[in-house]
Order: structure tokens, then C-alpha cells, then sequence
């Protein structure tokens, strides 16, 4: 049994899964069902101002028939009176005392407002807080969410303001909604936050409904853009989790945000610089028993690869994560098509022929026999025809030796900046 | 009181119960599920597989996609009786057995998509299809099974003004008056039908052919004329007693079951089944749904030279259909007042002998004969052909099987083509109603083919 344990900026859990901040974290009987199934923290839906919430709230995207690819929601932070949670955070806090019980916090960007928030959550015995500036629909239009996350001089002076108050460690959760999100994440660690959460939901409209025209969701035949997260997000989440990790100036441990679904995407949120995650839509979609799920799964991968602990997989594919300089220009893949295996339905061919470079020939065999394959001289290793495949296995992309050694376009730069000079300094001579 | 020991006709609400339909459609959940299931494969080995080239691949995406006119459309416009073959074709044998997931995981459902889709043609109340502007030209079909109607639904799109001859009372043909209600209710096929009739083709019913109008007429009245006649009834055994009252012909027996009201005396009935070919399965499965307390097929030869579809051969065993292979009928036994009392029957091996169509021929085991007692006996050993017609039209024939070009589907006769079981001969795939319709299809193409390319000509024209 590996060690599931993980502390973020001192916060200790039991294992990395944490709800994050959305409706299944709005009362203690929610969160204390959730510490009951097994997760390991969770991070309360955001204090404020209680707010009164629309009918009706979220829509999803459905794909091919599989529910819930994608999840949009124009819900806003608590309905609740603060002292309601503050009653409840205390009985939670205090029923598990070994469970992670964070605090996402929102109020307007007022120094003494931050102060006695702060002030209040701590008193009743948190673990930390969670400032919440990434919310993109209903708070922004206040002046807070992703209105001040997108500011990252709001976001680093309120981030002071609530240090300067807080006794706990301080998260800071950042909106996606950014062009570049390392700006604001460094902005959070000038502003001494001790954490970042990320990502918060994207702006989104889940769809139009094609026969009343309405938008989806609606409010009585009207819309408004929303906040998109579950299993779509998670490729823009990851990456945004693995800009902010390989920056230095964002030294603070990150909680990884967006479409984490399973045991699988949590090691991958985990290996590229993500200490523990936040989960929300999975379990929104089935309830907060996903996490026995999870936890097996994710014990069973660590047990097979014999790693001891959880936190071992933090960061380790960072390195391996740069920019499009760096990669080798003389890198070289191609497809191989297995016969054996091949059911023939062709559509690698298809796919290459319209889409790509034309290298995927339909051969008859001696026998008659349809087969496929591969013209590998005209292949640029692209991968669509692995990626359409629908059998695992039967097309794999194999490296070739390449004629030349390693080079990177930016050593390509530099080798013909170099011969540049070369050559105008003889011209000169 | 009723003797217990004679047959007695089920009652018609048992009837209608165990004539609907035994394979429910799919849910909307399901074919969402399914058709999404579908690789969309390119240049998919089953529109090969179909005789119709139905593109599949497309109908499924559109049901995935809900649009499920688009998909009605893609099946009906390959197959005019696409709705029929959804429940009749042997999918195993064609579009699903083809179907590349076969090894990988399960084929699809291909059959049950296709039911799915013109069931809701069905009833949505769509009409699918438009006649072509006209072109002046007539053609007269005879016969509105399958062949028929996919031969006049093709030529109605291409303008032709098209009359079906139909003998019987509704158009429709094998599909209509010859699949078992509870795996083709007759509705079905009514539809598709009336699908035709709504492209301005007129269906003439009860009239036939060589009797009430005569093929003289018919070559001076239209330009040409496709010959889709089908086949006839069951061939007499050439033994004695067929002439008793409890024998029945295969064929007139599963027609008779296509109406509101048990036609047959058969519950507690003894049956035996004469043949293994799909006309005798039905035949038994119908009786055994009729009240039969026991239903035996006998046949000749063993299960591996049987002609019905595995899958018949499945459904008539979970019906409680017996099968005594290697048993062939010597005469029909009755008693004084005329009716069946018991099948003789004798033995039989396989010799070594091998006849025409590559099978064992059987021979009889001396002294085994022995008496089967039975209240029915329904001959189902091949049907007969339309020889007095085929006559009456003057057409060269191979016993019974009309001759023709494959190509232009041209009997001797260069205005007269032919398409379905009218020209299903041994050794030419399996008479089935999707080839039918294919075939009929073709026969109308050849037909438009001629006057697209001779319309210049002055003498293709016949005077009326």
C-alpha cells in the first residue's frame, strides 16, 4: 500500500483527492458525506455575500453519446448566511479533524473586507483559505472573480490583504481566462500566496437549443456565458498547470484544477508539477463514491511501479516539457500498420488520404486479401492514424534512425546566426 | 363437449398475442448507443455485403446525429422494401456478418438500426420519395413483391408511368402474404407498398396475368414490361393422401395466419413439418404458435445439408420444434371420414453418391418404416414455378426459371425483363428479398438505360 498522504503548502490531507470549491462542497452534511467516501479534502463553496441563484443552472455537452464530456454552470458562491457555514466549517473541521478543510473566500477587493472575512473563517479552525478569483460569471460583474483575477496587480495586492490577516496558508485559485496565466500566478506569489489552484472554469455557452433557439442553459428564454469545466477542460487545464510549474518565478506548490475524472488524470496532473487535485464534475456526474475509484486505482499504479509515495510523481514530466525550440527537428516516427490485427475498416486510410500526406496504401494480398500499409518514406509521423484507429495496438508509430544528429530549430538559429556573423566578419576583412 | 383429442382453433386475442411481433424494436437510448457504437468506416465491407448497396455506414451516422428522415431516406433509396428486410434479411449472413467489430467486440446491429429508422418512416407518416417529371413512356409490371415494387418505385423516379399486375388481393408479395406476422407484421409491408402507390404507380390487385388480361395487351399497351411473378406454392410430394383435409400447403398455411382470425383447427395438433428449407420453419413455428401440443420436422438428409438460416433453425428450437433428420414421408394415412390419422415414414442414410447440388443424396434403410400419429401434415419441399405464365409470355425458361441476360435482366422477349424469384435457379445464391429488390432495381435501370440511349430512335416507340 503506497503512501497516498500529500501536503500542499502545509496543509495536510490523507490522500491527494480534494472536492473543490463548487455545489457539492455548499453544506457540512455534503462535506461530511464526502470525508465519509473517502476524500481526502475539500474545499468549501465560496463565503460572500450570500447571493440568490438562478433556475435553471448547468448544462453539459454530450459527446457520441457519452454524457458529460463537457459541464457548464452559471451557479454562483454560497446562498447560505456566513454564520450558517462558519457553524457548520466548525463541526466538519472538528467530526475530521484529520481531513483537509480549505475555505474558497470572495469579497470585494477592500482591504478591511478581506481582513474580517480572514479573521472569521480562521477562527472556527480551517486549514486553509482559498481566494477566489477565478469565478467568471455573476461575481465578476461585482468587481470580483475573474474581474480582479484578471488584474494581476488586484490580484497580487488583495492576495497581501489577506495575508495580512491570515494565520493559515493562503491558496490562491487563478481563472484561465487570461491570455497567459503565469502573469497572474506570479502576481500571486509577489502578493505571498503560499499556493495556486488552478484552473478555475472557462467562459462558456454549453450550446443553443436547435429547435426553440433558445441558449443552454436558459433563465426563462435568456442566457448568459457560463463557467466550463469537466472532462473537456482538462488538456487547457494541463497545460496551464504545466506553464505555471515550469516557471520559476511561480515557486508556491500548485492544486491542480480541470476535468480530472480518474486515477489516471490525477497522476498526470501530479506529475506535471500538481501536489494534490480538486475535483469536482466527476463527482457531480456520480456522486462522491468515484473516489474509492480513484484512490484504488491510483494505489495500484503506485504499488505496480513501486513507488512508495503519492507525492514522488509531483513534477517529474516538467522537465520533459518545454517549448517547440527545443524539440529535435531530426526526431522521426512513422506508422506501422500490424495486418494481423487490423480489422479493415479503413479508417486510417481515410484519414491520411483527405487529411494528412497521402501514405497509407489499400493492398490486396496474393490471396485477395485487403490489407494496409504504410508508405513509410512519405509518412511525417503525425500520428492521426494511430489516433483514428479504433483498436489499441494495431497501429503503432516507431522510431527510425534519423541520417542526422539532434538538432533543435533554436540550435538551428543559433548555427545559422552564427555563420551569419562568421561570413560578415570575413566580408569585413 | 369438446374432445379433447381434436384439434381446436385458438382463440383470436391468443392469435393476435402470439402473431405480433417477437423481436421488440430498439429504444431511442438503445440506437443512440449503437449507432454510435459504428466505426463509420470507409468503403465498409457492409454496403458490400448488402445486396441493395445500402450505405450503412451514413443511415447510422444519421441516426446518431438525429436526423432520422436523412437516414430512412439512405436505406429506402437503396432497398424499397428496406423496412421488410430490417426484420427478414439473415444480417449475420450479410451486412453484420461483415461488419468489422465481428472479432474485435460485437457486430452491429445493423438490422435493428435499419428497423429503428423506417420505423419511424413508418410513423412519422413521411413520404420519402418523388415521381420524375414524366417522360411518355409506360412500363407494366407483373407481380408487387418485392422484385415488382422496387422495379416500379425506380421506374416512377425515373418518369415512366408504371401499372403493377398483381394477382392477389394486396400487393406486396412474399412480404405481405409469406413471412411469419410475428417477425414481419404485415403492416410493414403495406407500408412500403403504399409508398409506391404514392409515386403515382397504380396497383391493379386481383388481377392475373394470362387470365383476366392477356400479354398481348400488355406488350401493345406498354413499352415494356417487367416480369417479377415470384413463385408459386408448395410442389406435391407425389405420395399418397396429400388430397386428405389436415394436410396443408406451406406456403397457403403461413398466408392464412396473416389475418385477424386463427385460420387452422391446430391447438393440442400433432403436426409434422415435411422439409427444413425457412418455408417449412415457418410453417412450424406458426403451427407450434398456433396451439400445436407437437411440432416435428422431417427431413430427408441431416442438419448439414438443411437449407433454412441458422437462425431459424435457432428460433424453431426455442419454439419447441422437434427435428427428425434422416426420415422421409411415405404416405399420408386417414381415416374414414378423410382426415390425416398418421405419416408413414421410412429411414434414411447418406450414400456415398453425391448429387448436382454437391449433397449426399439419401437413401432409404430397408424395412424401417414406421407410423407417425398426426393431425396435420404441411408440405414445405420447394415451391412450384409459374410454368402456364411463363408460357402464356412466350419466354424461353430452364425448368421454370426464366432465362435472361444478367446484364440487361432481357428475357427472350427484348421488351419483357425479369427480376426475382421468377428467375431464381439452383446454384444462383440464395432467393432472398433482398435480392429481389435488388434485382428489381436493376431491372428498372435496364429498363431506363434503353430509352435514355435509343430515345433518338423512331422504333422503340410501340404504337398503342
Amino acid at each position: 500500500m503506497a503512501d497516498l498522504r500529500t501536503k500542499l503548502a502545509g496543509i495536510s490531507s490523507p490522500n491527494p483527492f480534494w472536492l473543490a470549491s463548487a455545489p457539492p462542497t455548499n453544506t457540512g452534511y455534503q462535506v461530511q458525506r464526502a470525508f465519509e467516501a473517502g476524500w481526502g479534502g475539500a474545499v468549501w463553496k465560496t463565503l460572500g455575500d450570500p447571493i440568490i441563484n438562478t433556475s435553471s443552472r448547468f448544462a453539459a455537452v454530450h459527446f457520441n453519446g457519452q454524457r458529460v464530456a463537457g459541464f457548464n454552470n452559471i451557479e454562483l458562491i454560497t446562498d447560505r448566511p456566513l454564520e450558517v457555514n462558519l457553524k457548520e466549517i466548525y463541526e466538519t473541521k472538528k467530526r475530521f479533524p484529520n481531513h483537509a478543510v480549505v475555505v474558497s473566500l470572495m469579497v470585494e477587493p477592500k482591504r478591511e473586507k478581506w481582513h474580517e472575512i480572514v479573521k472569521k473563517v480562521e477562527a472556527v479552525g480551517v486549514d486553509g483559505l482559498e481566494l477566489n478569483f477565478g469565478c467568471p460569471h455573476g461575481m465578476a460583474e461585482r468587481g470580483m472573480g475573474s474581474a480582479s483575477g484578471q488584474q494581476p496587480d488586484l490580484v497580487e495586492m488583495q492576495t497581501m490583504w489577506a495575508k495580512e490577516a491570515a494565520q493559515t496558508p493562503v491558496i490562491v485559485k487563478l481563472t484561465p481566462n487570461i491570455t497567459d496565466i503565469t502573469v497572474v500566478a506570479r502576481h500571486a506569489v509577489m502578493g505571498g500566496a503560499d499556493a495556486i489552484s488552478l484552473i478555475n472554469t472557462i467562459n462558456s455557452l454549453a450550446g443553443v437549443d436547435i429547435h426553440t433557439w433558445n441558449t443552454v442553459p436558459h433563465v426563462g428564454g435568456k442566457g448568459a456565458h457560463g463557467g466550463y469545466c469537466g472532462p473537456a477542460v482538462k488538456p487547457i487545464a494541463l497545460s496551464m498547470v504545466a506553464e505555471c510549474a515550469k516557471d520559476p518565478k511561480v515557486s508556491v506548490p500548485i492544486s491542480g484544477i480541470g476535468g480530472i475524472s480518474s486515477w489516471q488524470d490525477t497522476v498526470e496532473f501530479m506529475l506535471m508539477g500538481a501536489t494534490n487535485v480538486q475535483i469536482c464534475t466527476a463527482a457531480m456526474h456520480h456522486g462522491f463514491r468515484i473516489v474509492e475509484e480513484m484512490i484504488d486505482g491510483l494505489n495500484n499504479y503506485l504499488d505496480d511501479k513501486g513507488i512508495a509515495a503519492a507525492s514522488d510523481l509531483v513534477g517529474q514530466t516538467v522537465p520533459k516539457y518545454s517549448t517547440w525550440g527545443e524539440l529535435d527537428l531530426n526526431y522521426q516516427v512513422v506508422a506501422r500498420i500490424d495486418t494481423e490485427t487490423c480489422i479493415n475498416c479503413n479508417k486510417c486510410h481515410i484519414a491520411c488520404e483527405d487529411t494528412s500526406h497521402q501514405c497509407i496504401d489499400r493492398l490486396t494480398d496474393a490471396n485477395g486479401k485487403a490489407y494496409l500499409k504504410v508508405r513509410e518514406e512519405d509518412c511525417v509521423g503525425c500520428n492521426l492514424c494511430a489516433i483514428v484507429c479504433p483498436v489499441d495496438g494495431v497501429i503503432d508509430m516507431v522510431e527510425i534512425q534519423s541520417r542526422h544528429a539532434p538538432m533543435t530549430w533554436n540550435d538551428r538559429q543559433k548555427a545559422l546566426a552564427r555563420m551569419n556573423s562568421e561570413s560578415s566578419e570575413t566580408e569585413a576583412v | 363437449m369438446n374432445d379433447p383429442t381434436v384439434p381446436t382453433r385458438l382463440a383470436p386475442e391468443a392469435f393476435a398475442k402470439s402473431f405480433a411481433e417477437t423481436v421488440p424494436g430498439l429504444t431511442r437510448k438503445a440506437a443512440m448507443e449503437e449507432s454510435n457504437r459504428c466505426l463509420y468506416c470507409y468503403d465498409a465491407p457492409c454496403i458490400k455485403a448488402c445486396p441493395t448497396s445500402i450505405n450503412i455506414p451514413s443511415f447510422i451516422k444519421r441516426i446518431a446525429t438525429d436526423n432520422m428522415k436523412g437516414s430512412a431516406i439512405a436505406i429506402m433509396d437503396a432497398n424499397p422494401v428496406g423496412a421488410s428486410c430490417a426484420r427478414v434479411c439473415p444480417t449475420e449472413e450479410l451486412c453484420e456478418g461483415a461488419c468489422v467489430l465481428n472479432d474485435e467486440s460485437d457486430p452491429i446491429k445493423i438490422g435493428l438500426l435499419q428497423r429503428y429508422a423506417t420505423d419511424w418512416a413508418v410513423e412519422s407518416g413521411q413520404t420519402l420519395f418523388k415521381a420524375g417529371s414524366p417522360n411518355g413512356r409506360k412500363v407494366a409490371v407483373i407481380g408487387g413483391g418485392p422484385a415488382g415494387l422496387s422495379a416500379a418505385r425506380e421506374l416512377a423516379r425515373d418518369g415512366f408511368a408504371v401499372v403493377i399486375y398483381e394477382a392477389k388481393s394486396l400487393a406486396g408479395g412474399l412480404d405481405t402474404y409469406g413471412i411469419v406476422s410475428f417477425r414481419l407484421p404485415q403492416s410493414i409491408s403495406l407500408w412500403e407498398v403504399d409508398q409506391v402507390r404514392k409515386l403515382g404507380v397504380e396497383i391493379r390487385t386481383g388481377v392475373k396475368v394470362g387470365v383476366d388480361v392477356t400479354t398481348e395487351e400488355l406488350l401493345a399497351d406498354y413499352d415494356a414490361v417487367i416480369l417479377a411473378a415470384g413463385m408459386g406454392n408448395v410442389s406435391n410430394l407425389g405420395i399418397e393422401g396429400e388430397q386428405l383435409e389436415g394436410v396443408y400447403d406451406a406456403i397457403e398455411y403461413v398466408e392464412a395466419t396473416k389475418t385477424d382470425v386463427p385460420p387452422y383447427p391446430i391447438v393440442g395438433a400433432r403436426v409434422a413439418v415435411i422439409g427444413a428449407g425457412n418455408t417449412a420453419i415457418d410453417a412450424a413455428t406458426c403451427s407450434a404458435r398456433l396451439g400445436a401440443s407437437n411440432v416435428k420436422m422431417i427431413y430427408r438428409r441431416t442438419m448439414d445439408e438443411m437449407t433454412a438460416y441458422d437462425f431459424e433453425y435457432e428460433f424453431a428450437k426455442q419454439e419447441g420444434v422437434e427435428f427428425s433428420w434422416l426420415t422421409a414421408p411415405k404416405r399420408i394415412i386417414g381415416d374414414e371420414s378423410g382426415r390425416v390419422t398418421h405419416l408413414e415414414c421410412v429411414r434414411m442414410e447418406l450414400s456415398d453418391a453425391v448429387g448436382q447440388d454437391g449433397r449426399r443424396i439419401p437413401a432409404q434403410v430397408e424395412s424401417s418404416e414406421f407410423l407417425l400419429p398426426v393431425d396435420a401434415v404441411i408440405l414445405a419441399i420447394g415451391q412450384k414455378r409459374h410454368q402456364s405464365l411463363i408460357d402464356h409470355l412466350g419466354l424461353k425458361h430452364d425448368r421454370g426459371v426464366v432465362l435472361i441476360e444478367e446484364e440487361t435482366r432481357r428475357t427472350s422477349n427484348p421488351r419483357i425483363y425479369a427480376a426475382g424469384d421468377i428467375v431464381f435457379g439452383n446454384g444462383k445464391g440464395e432467393a432472398m428479398v433482398v435480392s429481389a429488390a435488388e434485382q428489381g432495381k436493376q431491372a428498372a435501370y435496364a429498363v431506363s438505360r434503353h430509352y435514355s440511349s435509343n430515345s433518338f430512335q423512331a422504333n422503340d416507340s410501340v404504337a398503342i
